[in-house]
């Protein structure tokens, strides 16, 4: 059996399943619930500035019939007294001394505030702190959250008021609503604090109402960006995890990621560590779902690593990091053709639509006889199932003429019938930064790169 | 129009149907209330989600009309329903119908890819949650074309007529249509059971098809009230779709004791209520219409209903689903059994000598041609016998004057018959192969365009 206890940053738990700093820990009552059903850790909601809520405060966002694909929210920081939460989180940890109890903390950028509440976050016995540079609406009005995580100076001074007040772990949370993530991730790094989280979530507007007109959620005739969360942001999550993690100055500094953003099942928890997450978060699939979902999180995550030979969870952590890399290091000799297997194939042809409208247009449709066929190829009169199965024509890829562009693969409802197949391309291993380098008019002039593509056999229909 | 009951058919069309519960349809209706019951309106989201959105899809083409199946479905996902409705009826205007009616397991959704893990997506359903739709709202999506000034006669308001007239209508042409029934829709009307469509259902089909500007006259009949000279002389064209005769004969003594199956299916539907029912029940046939006879007679409270064929179960003409239904209704049924003699006293049934058969050489339909087994006779106890053993072939031609094929009306590739300016469609031309509401619909909207397409040569030499 892996091992799937963490230290992350000095915090421990027994699992690398947080709860967010969100509404799931929103009460003492509601974390004790969650370490019972199996969490490893959770980051208190956000503690902080007073605040007042409204009503309507969660979007979401519905695809074909799945709910909550992802869920947007106008919801504040924790609006429930500063003293009752500092004492439910010293009851919590009391109650709880082997899983991670993390506060999160917003309060205005002034540092005898931040020095203030580090004090009385220390004093309930917590492991560590988050410093919530993210949420992005409301907070951000004000000054904080957002405000502070777009603007690397600011990130960087609060955090060192923040590290001089401290003596348990600081965790920086970095928002995603920045062009590049990298540099508030770096200033936080120079402040020194001993971890970063993210991301937090994305501005957004879920939708109108086509009834009555109105911006979705309706708050009181008016509606304004939310954060964007759930299994829908998880690419992007994705993509700003790794940044970070193959940083060389995050990765100078050594500074340990929690990751989240649309975890939902124990493959996306995988994803997230092995893209460089040491810890994991997870919010808006608990508030679709419940907090029974860690039983699946943690029994499919250890059998995975079982299956793989992971004994800890810092075997995974990282592990796929290096293969991220920049267009212009790719292999451009690199070359995989899409292959359906007509054993596998229903003959929805969605692949031979969506090849043919808009992609190259090298799926054919071929009967029996190995005949292309035109779709739509019967009079009006044919009639019933016989006719319309028996030669119904197969979807096949003209290998020569397929630029292995992956389409087909992404639109295949059947798992395993179209392959992409790596080919031979003749041609020797090439990067465009190579390439260029060795001969820059290819890359400026269109003449050059004909003889280019000439020499090397290269033919683009 | 004449003739439409009031309660069933508002004064736009508007269906009163599906605002009832299936019990208190069932309830009010002796257990006669479609089977089905319709999809809720997530039901039918969450089905149409399920869909692939095929291209060039099979279920589009097994089915006759050659409804964009994908196409409606992929609407009812959008909440579009009218223009769900609309890619529908473009292709079959009697949809609503045909989405109760069909064969779908021999059609759209035999050819389903999703057939390959055994869940094929419910199309006649969500056809049926898109018609209805527009009926419930009493929605119209066409309206008659610019007049030509051309008029056409349709002879027989079945669906072969009706969706002959409807298209007629929506291509400008003035259309009469005459019915030799009170009520239009043909066996849609009167010969299909409650359980699989509601009388309401055909007669709201037929309004939103008068108000093409297709005059649809009742109770006359070809040969009667009108000639076919008449009519030739009249119109510019004429359209037969005058359906197949009454019932043939069993041709055994107490014959006349004996129920006729359309008959009976038509009482269960206008007057389920005068009905009396045996306590043992025989229905002679095991085509689709006996399994029908043979369900009502059971719903209406027949102890045991047993259906009586000369061949084996692997020849019965029935659908396959159709069986299986039959069986789940709790209805017997023997095999290679003939009835030879109907037992009566005071002309009251008292049971049924039959002769057991077995199977010789294949006959002229390719089945296997059953042979009675001499001394074999035996009696059933019996108190109430309802033949369906098909329709007899189509009625009138010879005095007509059509030319026909196998007893058949003979039409070229553009439905047009030995008689000039006379098409035909529906079941009076389907010399092979089964014949089905859809494919009457298909020959009726084919035949439209065809006649229209003759019209339109003649405009033009005319203008030379």
């Amino acid at each position: 059996m892996a091992d799937l206890s963490i230290d992350f940053a000095g915090i421990k738990s027994p699992n690398p399943f947080w709860l967010a700093s969100a509404p799931p820990t929103n009460s003492g009552a509601q974390i004790h619930k969650a370490f019972e059903a199996g969490w490893g850790g959770a980051v208190w909601k956000t503690i902080g500035a007073p605040v007042l809520n409204v009503s309507n405060r969660y979007g979401a966002w519905h695809y074909n019939g799945h709910k909550m694909l992802a869920i947007n929210n106008v919801e504040l920081i924790s609006d429930r007294p500063l003293e009752v939460n500092l004492r439910e989180m010293a009851e919590v940890k009391r109650a709880w001394p082997d899983r991670a109890v993390i506060a999160s903390a917003m309060v205005e950028s002034k540092p005898e505030a931040w020095r203030d509440i580090v004090r009385r976050i220390e004093d309930t016995g917590a492991d560590g702190i988050e410093l919530n540079y993210g949420c992005p609406h409301g907070m951000s009005e004000r000054g904080m959250g957002s405000a502070v995580g777009q603007v690397p100076e600011y990130c960087e001074q609060i955090t060192r008021w923040v590290m001089e007040a401290a003596s348990i772990p600081v965790i920086v949370k970095l928002t995603p609503n920045v062009t590049d993530i990298v540099p508030p991730a770096r200033a936080a790094a120079r402040a020194g604090a001993n971890a970063v989280s993210l991301i937090n979530t994305i501005n957004s507007i879920i939708g109108v109402d086509l009834d009555s007109l109105e911006i979705i959620p309706n708050i009181g005739g008016k509606g304004g960006h939310g954060g964007y969360a759930g299994p829908a942001v998880k690419p992007i999550a994705l993509n700003m995890l790794s940044a970070v993690a193959r940083d060389p100055e995050i990765r100078e500094a050594g500074l340990p990621i929690s990751g989240m953003g649309g975890i939902e099942t124990w493959r996306d928890a995988a994803e997230f560590l092995l893209l460089g997450a040491g810890s994991l978060q997870v919010c808006t699939s608990v508030m679709h779902y419940g907090f029974r979902i860690i039983e699946d999180l943690v029994e499919g995550l250890s059998s995975w690593m079982d299956d793989k030979g992971f004994a800890t969870i810092a075997d995974v952590v990282g592990r796929s990091v290096h293969r991220i890399s920049d267009f212009k290091d790719f292999d451009l000799s690199f070359r995989a053709v899409a292959r359906i297997d007509p054993e596998k194939c229903i003959r929805c042809d969605l692949c031979y639509i969506a090849c043919n409208d808009t992609a190259h247009q090298c799926i054919d449709l071929v009967d029996g006889e190995g005949r292309k066929v035109a779709p739509g190829s019967y009079g009006p009169r044919a009639n019933g199932k016989e006719a319309a199965t028996a030669d119904r024509p197969l979807p096949v890829v003209r290998e020569a003429d397929c630029v292995g562009c992956r389409l087909c693969y992404n639109v295949c409802p059947i798992d395993g019938c179209i392959t992409m197949a790596e080919v031979p391309s003749g041609r020797p291993p090439v990067t465009w930064a190579e390439l260029t380098a060795a001969r820059p008019e290819v890359g400026s002039d269109w003449e050059a790169m004909k003889r280019y593509r000439q020499e090397n056999g290269i033919d683009i229909h | 129009m004449s003739r439409l009951p009031e309660a069933a058919v508002t004064r736009r069309g508007r269906l009163n149907y599906g605002k009832r519960s299936v019990k208190e349809e069932n309830r009010q209706t002796g257990g006669l209330g479609e089977v089905l019951p319709p999809l809720s309106a997530h039901e039918a989201r969450v089905e149409a989600y399920r869909c692939l959105y095929c291209y060039d899809a099979p279920c589009t083409h097994a089915c006759p009309t050659h409804i964009d199946v994908p196409g409606f479905i992929k609407k009812i996902a959008t909440g579009n329903l009218r223009g769900s409705a609309r890619t529908i009826m473009e292709a079959n205007i009697l949809g609503a119908t045909c989405a109760r009616v069909c064969p779908v397991e021999e059609l759209c959704e035999g050819a389903c890819v999703l057939n390959a893990e055994g869940r094929p997506i419910m199309i006649g359903r969500l056809q049926r949650h898109a018609t209805d739709h527009l009926f419930e709202r009493g929605i119209r999506l066409f309206r008659p074309g610019r007049p030509t000034g051309r008029r056409v006669a349709v002879v027989g308001a079945g669906p072969a007529g009706l969706a002959c007239a409807a298209e007629l209508g929506r291509l400008g042409h003035a259309v009469t249509l005459f019915e030799k029934r009170p009520l239009p829709g043909g066996l849609s009307t009167y010969g299909i059971i409650v359980l699989r469509e509601p009388v309401e259902v055909a007669l709201a089909e037929a309004e939103m098809i008068a108000e093409l500007g297709v005059d649809i006259r009742t109770d006359t009949e070809l040969g009667r009230d009108v000639t076919l000279e008449a009519l030739r002389e009249e119109y510019d064209a004429v359209f037969l779709g005058i359906g197949l005769g009454g019932s043939p004969d069993l041709g055994i003594p107490g014959e006349e004791l004996v129920e006729d199956g359309l008959a009976w299916i038509e009482r269960s539907k206008f007057e389920p209520e005068k009905m009396t029912v045996g306590d043992e029940v025989y229905v002679i046939g095991a085509g689709n219409t006996a399994i029908d006879a043979a369900t009502i007679a059971r719903r209406l409270g027949a102890e045991r209903v047993t259906i009586l064929y000369r061949r084996s179960e692997r020849e019965m003409p029935a659908y396959r689903h159709e069986y299986a239904f039959a069986r789940k209704e709790g209805i017997d049924f023997r095999f290679l059994t003939q009835p030879v003699r109907i037992l009566a006293t005071d002309g009251r049934i008292t049971g049924i000598e039959c002769v057991r058969m077995r199977l010789g050489k294949a006959d002229a339909s390719g089945r296997a041609a059953p042979e009675p087994v001499s001394g074999s006779e035996f009696t059933l106890p019996a108190d109430q016998v309802i033949k369906a053993i098909g329709q007899k072939k189509p009625e009138l031609l010879a005095d007509l004057g059509l030319a026909t094929e196998k007893g058949y009306v003979r039409v070229d590739e553009a439905y047009r018959t030995s008689i000039e300016k006379v098409y035909a469609g529906g079941d009076c031309i389907r010399a092979v192969g089964a014949a089905s509401t859809v494919m009457a619909v298909q020959d009726g909207k084919l035949a439209a365009r065809a006649i229209d397409a003759d019209l339109g040569l003649a405009t033009a030499a005319a203008a030379e």
